[in-house]
Order: structure tokens, then C-alpha cells, then sequence
């Protein structure tokens, strides 16, 4: 596997209560590359807290999986309205979701502290205002 | 022991079952899906009253063996038709999360 595969999605703002379907094709995807259970099942949750988080915040916004020899690649971008202070929204437990989204079992404060701890590799660039982009890697070794 | 076993105990009833001979080895508890997501390991059984759809795509990413539904939580008929699409094994359990807890400390 010399090349790159690549993988895209456009997250669907309107689709919230069955959000997550990129997520669960990506997981088929990578099953079908034949990659260790392990490393399907951190990029996927990566991905779907990811996934939500751009349903939930941002509006929606397109996701970008790309397979290399040596990691899978997931790059979300948004034009939501952006992440003030990176560092507290980093923090297990903070969250500025609604109440509605909250009964609906989300706003734990664990979506990005989630996006870390999966991946061996993140970067949140985000401007108020302008939107968000996260690039994330799961090593494959 | 197995999915497929648990269901079939007088204590549980089956609520889909795509794969009865998932194996489980261990309990997970919690109703917020982010900390499901990230604490569950794979195989586990998760005991949950959370019922709307995204249940399936935390259970099928975390790839826990089954979800139990305490307190008999009922499923929209639209989730359950999911669930089987999607091979997720749900059980229902007719106590609280607690209660249920204990019982599968006593089966598995």
C-alpha cells in the first residue's frame, strides 16, 4: 500500500440524530483494508467525536480520511464559529452544548480530550468567527 | 459468556441479537456517550437508559459486545430496525442499571 488513499464526507448539519454515519463507514473502510482492530477503533472514535462536535457546534463540515503506509489521517474542517480558548475546551469536563444536546446523552466535555487520547498526533488551529481545523493521526506501527 | 447466552437468561430479555456469539468479558455503566466512548472497552456489555439512535453508532465505534437497557428502557421502532442493519446486540434488562450490574457480576 504505496499510495495514499483518501476517504471524504461532507457532515450533514440537519442530520443530527443519525450523525456518525461517516464515522461508521470509515470503521467498514479501514475493516476492509484489513487494519488491526485496535487502530480502526481509535481512528473511528476520533472521528465521531469529531463528527459530532461539527453537528453540535459548527453547522457541519466536511472530513477528511486519508491512508498512508504508516498512520490514517483524519482532517476535519468547519466554518462554525470557532473555539475561543483551545486550552479549556482541551479540558475533560467543559462543554458549552445545550441542554437539548446534553439530554440526548452528549455534552460530556469529553469530545476533543477524546479526539487526544485516541490519536498519537493532534492539531486544533480555530479562529472566532471563521471556523475550526483539526488534523489528527493514528499511527499504524 | 456469550451475547447470545445472556439473553437467553430468565433474568434478560432480547431485544436484537445479530451476534449471539459475541463474547462478553467485562461491564460498562454510563449514559453520558462521550465518556462511554472513551472508557468502554471493546467487548464490554453496556449498561445504559440512554434509547435514542446515537446508542448504535457509540456501541458500534466502541465496539462494546452488547448494550443492556435497564429499567426496561423501551426502543423506537426506527432504532431497533437500525440496530439490526447495523449488527448491534441489545439485551433488555428489567432492573436498575445497579441491579443489573450485580446480576452479570453473578453470570459472567
Amino acid at each position: 500500500m504505496s499510495e495514499v488513499l483518501n476517504f471524504h464526507f461532507d457532515v450533514d448539519h440537519e442530520d443530527f440524530t443519525s450523525a456518525g454515519q461517516a464515522s461508521v463507514q470509515v470503521k467498514k473502510n479501514l475493516r476492509q483494508l484489513g487494519l488491526p482492530p485496535e487502530i480502526i477503533r481509535r481512528v473511528s472514535i476520533a472521528m465521531y467525536e469529531g463528527e459530532i462536535n461539527m453537528v453540535i457546534h459548527a453547522g457541519g463540515g466536511t472530513a477528511d480520511v486519508n491512508v498512508t503506509e504508516d498512520y490514517i489521517e483524519i482532517i476535519l474542517k468547519d466554518h462554525g464559529p470557532g473555539i475561543k480558548d483551545i486550552d479549556q475546551a482541551m479540558q475533560e469536563g467543559f462543554s458549552t452544548a445545550t441542554d437539548t444536546i446534553r439530554s440526548l446523552g452528549f455534552g460530556a466535555g469529553m469530545g476533543l480530550p477524546n479526539m487526544k487520547r485516541y490519536t498519537d498526533y493532534m492539531t486544533v488551529q480555530s479562529v472566532v468567527g471563521e471556523g475550526t481545523d483539526i488534523t489528527m493521526r493514528v499511527n499504524i506501527n | 459468556m456469550t451475547v447470545g447466552k445472556l439473553s437467553g437468561t430468565e433474568f434478560f430479555a432480547p431485544v436484537v441479537i445479530t451476534e449471539p456469539n459475541r463474547e462478553i468479558d467485562g461491564v460498562y455503566i454510563g449514559d453520558l456517550l462521550s465518556w462511554v466512548m472513551g472508557r468502554a472497552s471493546s467487548g464490554n456489555a453496556w449498561i445504559t437508559i440512554m434509547s435514542n439512535v446515537n446508542i448504535l453508532a457509540v456501541a458500534s465505534l466502541a465496539d462494546t459486545a452488547c448494550i443492556i437497557l435497564a429499567e426496561n428502557v423501551a426502543l423506537e421502532q426506527d432504532v431497533i430496525e437500525t440496530a439490526k442493519q447495523k449488527n448491534i446486540n441489545i439485551i433488555s434488562s428489567p432492573v436498575g442499571m445497579y441491579e443489573t450490574a450485580v446480576m452479570l457480576s453473578t453470570l459472567l
